[in-house]
Formats: C-alpha cells, sequence, structure tokens
C-alpha cells in the first residue's frame, strides 16, 4: 500500500472504528426508557395499534439464542453498524461503477 | 422517532413511501454525478457511525429518552444528496433486520429523517452559517440546524400520524413537538460536537462528497 492510498483511507477507516467504538461501549448504556414517540404513543393511547409485519432476525437489537447481558447491544450493534457500512458502501461503489460506464460513446448502458 | 407497522394507514405509507423514492432517486442521481471512488467508503463509515449513534438512546426529562438521528450530521460531513443515502440505508437496515420501524412504514421514516431532517437541517445550516461567517458561525448553524432538524421531522411524522387518523392533529402535534424540542437539545450538542471535532482534524475535506460550498469554505 503507497503512502497516497493509505492517507484516502486513513480517514475513513477513523470513522469505522469510531463507528464501532459507539456501538461496542455506548450501546450497553443506552436508556431503556420509550423514546419520544413512543411516550406520546402511550400517552394518547394509540400504542397497541403497533403491529407487526414481519419477523425481524435480531429485534430489537437482540441476538436470538445468545445471552450477553448488558453486552447484548455491543454485539448487535457491531453486526448492525457492518452491516449498514457494507450497504451503503455497496450502492455507492455502484453508483460510481455506473459513472464510468456513461462516458464511453456508442455504448449503451446495460 | 422511528414509527411502527400500524400506525399509518395505507393512503399515507403509500404516499410518503412515493415522495420518499422520488428524492431518494433524485439523491442518487446527484450523487452519481459527484462521488468520486475515493469518497465511496465514506458513505459506508458514516452509515455506520449513524446506526451506532442512533442506537444510543439519551434520558430527557419524565422518563422519556431520545436519540439522535443523525441527518444533519451527515449532511454536513458529506452533502445532502448523500446523506439522504446514509439515512435510507441506515433506516431500512434498522428496519429489516432490527424491527426498528415498520417495514410500511419505512418509506414514512425515511421521509421524516432522511428527507426533511437533511434537507431542512441543511438548508438552515446553510443559510446561518452564511449569515455568521467562521468558526464560531458555523458551530451556532449546526447546533440551530440540528435542533430544527429534529422539530421538523417530527412535524412530518406527527403530520402523518393526523392524516392517517391515528390521533387527531391538535392534540398529537402539541405533544410531539414538546417531546422533541427536548430531544433535539441532544441532537443539536451531539452534532456540534462531532462537527466540531471532525473540522479540527481535517474530517470534512477528506469526507466531503461534493465540493463544499463556496460560502463555507475559509
Amino acid at each position: 500500500m503507497t503512502g497516497e492510498s493509505f492517507r484516502s483511507w486513513r480517514k475513513p477507516l477513523l470513522v469505522l472504528l469510531a463507528a464501532l467504538a459507539v456501538a461496542v461501549f455506548l450501546a450497553p448504556l443506552a436508556s431503556p426508557n420509550p423514546d419520544g414517540l413512543d411516550r406520546v404513543a402511550r400517552d394518547l393511547g394509540f400504542a397497541a395499534r403497533e403491529g407487526r409485519l414481519h419477523r425481524a432476525p435480531l429485534p430489537g437489537y437482540t441476538i436470538p439464542g445468545l445471552s450477553l447481558g448488558r453486552w447484548t447491544p455491543a454485539a448487535a450493534g457491531l453486526l448492525g453498524a457492518l452491516l449498514t457500512c457494507g450497504l451503503a458502501w455497496g450502492v455507492a461503489a455502484l453508483a460510481t461503477r455506473r459513472k464510468a460506464q456513461d462516458p464511453e460513446p456508442g455504448h449503451p448502458r446495460r | 422517532m422511528h414509527i411502527p407497522d400500524g400506525f399509518l394507514d395505507t393512503r399515507t405509507w403509500v404516499g410518503a413511501s412515493a415522495v420518499s423514492t422520488a428524492v431518494v432517486g433524485y439523491a442518487l442521481r446527484r450523487t452519481r454525478e459527484t462521488l468520486g471512488e475515493r469518497q465511496v467508503p465514506t458513505l459506508g463509515v458514516l452509515a455506520a457511525f449513524v446506526f451506532a449513534a442512533q442506537m444510543v438512546n439519551f434520558p430527557i426529562v419524565g422518563g422519556t429518552s431520545g436519540h439522535l438521528i443523525g441527518g444533519v450530521l451527515a449532511a454536513i460531513l458529506a452533502g445532502p444528496s448523500a446523506a439522504t443515502i446514509i439515512m435510507t440505508t441506515v433506516l431500512s437496515v434498522q428496519a429489516l433486520f432490527f424491527q426498528d420501524g415498520g417495514i410500511t412504514a419505512l418509506g414514512a421514516n425515511v421521509l421524516n429523517m432522511g428527507v426533511i431532517a437533511v434537507f431542512a437541517g441543511y438548508g438552515a445550516y446553510r443559510l446561518l452559517s452564511a449569515l455568521v461567517p467562521g468558526r464560531a458561525g458555523r458551530l451556532t448553524a449546526t447546533f440551530a440546524a440540528s435542533w430544527l432538524s429534529v422539530m421538523a421531522s417530527a412535524l412530518a411524522a406527527a403530520l402523518e400520524l393526523a392524516l392517517s387518523r391515528t390521533v387527531p392533529l391538535t392534540v398529537v402535534l402539541p405533544a410531539v413537538l414538546y417531546w422533541h424540542a427536548l430531544i433535539g437539545l441532544g441532537e443539536a450538542l451531539i452534532t456540534s460536537a462531532v462537527v466540531a471535532y471532525a473540522f479540527r482534524v481535517n474530517l470534512v475535506p477528506a469526507l466531503q462528497v461534493a465540493p463544499p460550498p463556496k460560502e463555507v469554505v475559509e
């Protein structure tokens, strides 16, 4: 890896490490209280309308079959942050790849 | 702030999804024009950061909590169109994998947090940072715009709930705005701290997807 390419990778890598640190060390400290919208739904009596249309694999930032006590959100957060990173990276990579194909004259876009 | 399934009627979630789809399409086209290969990792790592930060609910008064939305944070660091893509990715992962926010409500949540919070917040940021130049101006603008982005997002959520006839607007609007005026302060504090740090260590030109707007360049 050349110095130039290392410099361009260093800052995104630091942001990723910061994200993973937040997931691992701060997510377990999250307040369990209802958030603003949940609170309003309870106070105004429409919280019971909440319905589930699908079963998410990691419902409510838990990992079925794995109990790490208070560190459970850390593990779920780590997985989620990496998954989110990969997905957004993929979307961005796809966008630039399509752009690279655009300028070629006479080649209709696939 | 994540609306679950069941709170919105079909007309409202379909309508919100249509608007979101159009704006996300626009954001993708804009990003395609401005995104360089070197900035591809930026979208990934910022999305990871917003995802992680959204997990950290902070307590506010009265047994209620709030968490960062991150729309203004992503918009200042990467530009508004990239921010919409970042927020859409985060909200999709939360709904599909973590049951945080409904599947039918995903379009409405993208509209509230990935479109309205981003563009209203970033618009306010640009306007305010042009009025007050320099570092102090940027921080003031970041603080105010972050708070406003939460209020705009909450207003949109209240309107969607009222349009769905889940709860009358006159009842839900004051309640939602009251709690989010407080949650918005948390958003403003976190965003200001992260943005100040990001500028201090020169993260911003390194991460920026679109060329920085001329008014903001110092």
